[in-house]
């Protein structure tokens, strides 16, 4: 009895604060206000901003279904639609070697380093960012949101493939080197099955991510409906905007159906 | 004889259904792409002179305009950190209680977790330069929109990453605490949160990565940030400027990761 309650008198506190964490915690706080004045975040902009908001939905309603707009909503829709599969497909197939020239464990490192590095510049800019660069390379349209999407599909692709690769089991790998096969032989019976599961994941990922960047590249004049939606932001018509928001929100939520089903099929 | 078929019946791995139903597939995005390939609009004239224009672009780019950093390119690209990173703490700081009522095993309430849910996945599924442009049509052009535009569309990415971690969290000291007798937010505080806190992090330092890269462009659409200086620099033509904020936004891009490669480890 005595000597449970002895003990418990100098037992120390179960939750002992944690001085370093207070203190980074109120440091974040406290950056978070100057941050917010820097930018000048205020209170009244924000009040004002809600306003303005009311008015701006207000004007928003009812969506504007006039029908020569419709037919300028759905070409537009169509070109994305375009622009989100060719670039998805040129970037799938090029990943597909370029990946394997980033592995680490199968190639030199005088192959592996430029091809990361390669990798990485891909990777570095966004989609829209790179968009700009090729609307000033081969001109406004679709090409230029083709070729940007393609560039960003191979940053993310090859990136995780050339990881993924790096995972495998070296065991059969080395088993089909030992019967003497060619090394395109090794490549397609030795690596390709451990890893195809994955780069199938990776790839209809990047598909989804493709297409709703298809509807932004529009944007910088790289084709798809981002150029008409921004014309509608620019033009003050905010009816029409709302119209291709929705219509954008209907197009990515049919397709991931559309993908949900396509994922049981491969259960 | 139905004996003999049986043993020389031939194993197939999928049904007549199931192959069918992948011709189709494979059937349909060959068409797709085929389809696409021919109605894509693409102007030949533009693409012929395509390494014509490339060069004449890098020309213009060279030599790097380094001289005109100090004036205009870094208070932008300070101005881009800061919305990344106000508009990421803004998310965070909403998207935990989201976090919380989605996670049926703190709300026992389906229909709460399903509300949560929906607000979660709006806000994912509209991209930041569309929310950055409702936010420059609402606060106008400035930072302000840039940030609620990033904090905007982080909200959905950190919630639902959040919930999930919650989710898995085990009931053990939850129950241990409640049998002690702790309130409600004791519970949340010593028996949820020391058990998420390592995926808290690896989430919000994810998302600051992602952020910074994509504050990079809101200013294209008037959202603040170093994407209006391009913009401009842009419309003016002076590519040598432009080539100077990609390097900046590069530099920018890398060192974040770098960042957060770090603090990773150090915390996780």
């Amino acid at each position: 009895m005595s000597s449970a309650a002895g003990p418990a008198q100098n037992r120390p506190p179960p939750f002992l604060p944690n001085w370093p964490a207070r203190i980074a915690w109120i440091a974040l706080a406290a950056y978070a206000f100057y941050a917010a004045s820097i930018l000048d975040v205020t209170w009244e902009r924000f009040v004002l901003g809600l306003e303005n908001g009311a008015k701006f939905i207000g004007r928003m309603l009812p969506p504007d279904t006039e029908a020569e707009k419709m037919t300028l909503m759905i070409r537009g829709l169509y070109e994305s639609l375009e622009i989100a599969i060719l670039s998805s497909t040129l970037g799938i197939l090029l990943s597909l070697p370029v990946g394997l020239l980033a592995a680490r464990n199968l190639m030199p490192p005088w192959v592996t380093w430029p091809t990361r590095l390669f990798i990485a510049l891909c990777r570095a800019f966004h989609q829209v960012i790179v968009a700009i660069i090729f609307v000033k390379a081969v001109g406004f349209g679709a090409l230029a949101g083709i070729l940007a999407l393609t560039v960003a599909s191979i940053g993310f692709i090859a990136k995780l493939f050339a990881d993924a690769i790096e995972e495998i089991s070296l065991k059969q790998v080395e088993a089909i080197r030992a019967t003497g096969a060619p090394f395109m032989n090794v490549i397609a019976y030795g690596v390709m099955p451990q890893v195809l599961t994955r780069f199938v994941g990776f790839a209809t990922y990047q598909v989804d991510s493709n297409l709703r960047n298809s509807t932004m590249v529009g944007i910088v004049g790289a084709g798809g409906i981002g150029g008409t939606m921004f014309a509608a932001f620019q033009k003050f018509d905010y009816d029409f905007l709302l119209t291709i928001l929705l219509a954008i929100i209907a197009m990515i939520m049919v397709s991931e159906a559309l993908q949900n089903r396509i994922k049981r099929l491969y259960q | 004889m139905s004996a003999a078929s049986g043993i020389e019946r031939e194993w197939r791995r999928y049904t007549p259904a199931e192959r069918l139903a992948r011709f189709a597939l494979y059937f349909g995005i060959v068409a797709a792409c085929v389809v696409s390939l021919r109605t894509v609009q693409v102007i030949p004239e533009f693409l012929y002179d395509a390494p014509e224009q490339v060069a004449d672009l890098l020309k213009r780019m060279w030599p790097i305009e380094w001289s005109y950093y100090p004036k205009g390119v870094h208070d932008a690209l300070i101005e881009t950190l800061h919305i990344a990173t106000l508009g990421t703490i803004l998310a965070i700081v909403m998207a935990i209680p989201l976090g919380f009522l989605a996670a049926h095993n703190i709300t026992p309430y389906t229909s709460v977790n399903y509300l949560a849910k929906l607000m979660l996945v709006s806000s994912r599924s509209v991209n930041s330069l569309v929310w950055a442009l409702l936010f420059v049509a609402i606060f106008g052009p400035g930072a302000l929109a840039g940030t609620m535009a990033i904090a905007f569309r982080s909200i959905g990415f950190v919630g639902k990453l959040f919930g999930e971690a919650l989710e898995e969290a085990r009931p053990g000291p939850v129950e241990a605490l409640k049998a002690a007798g702790a309130p409600w937010p004791s519970i949340l505080v010593k028996g949820y949160w020391p058990q998420v806190e390592p995926a808290f992090w690896g989430i919000a330092l994810f998302r600051w990565d992602i952020s910074v890269r994509e504050s990079a462009v809101l200013g294209l659409v008037g959202a603040g940030g170093i994407g209006m200086a391009i913009d401009t620099a842009m419309n003016l033509f002076r590519w040598e400027r432009v080539a100077l904020m990609l390097v900046a936004i590069f530099t920018v891009v890398v060192l974040a990761e770098i960042v957060v490669t770090y603090i990773r480890k150090k915390i996780i």
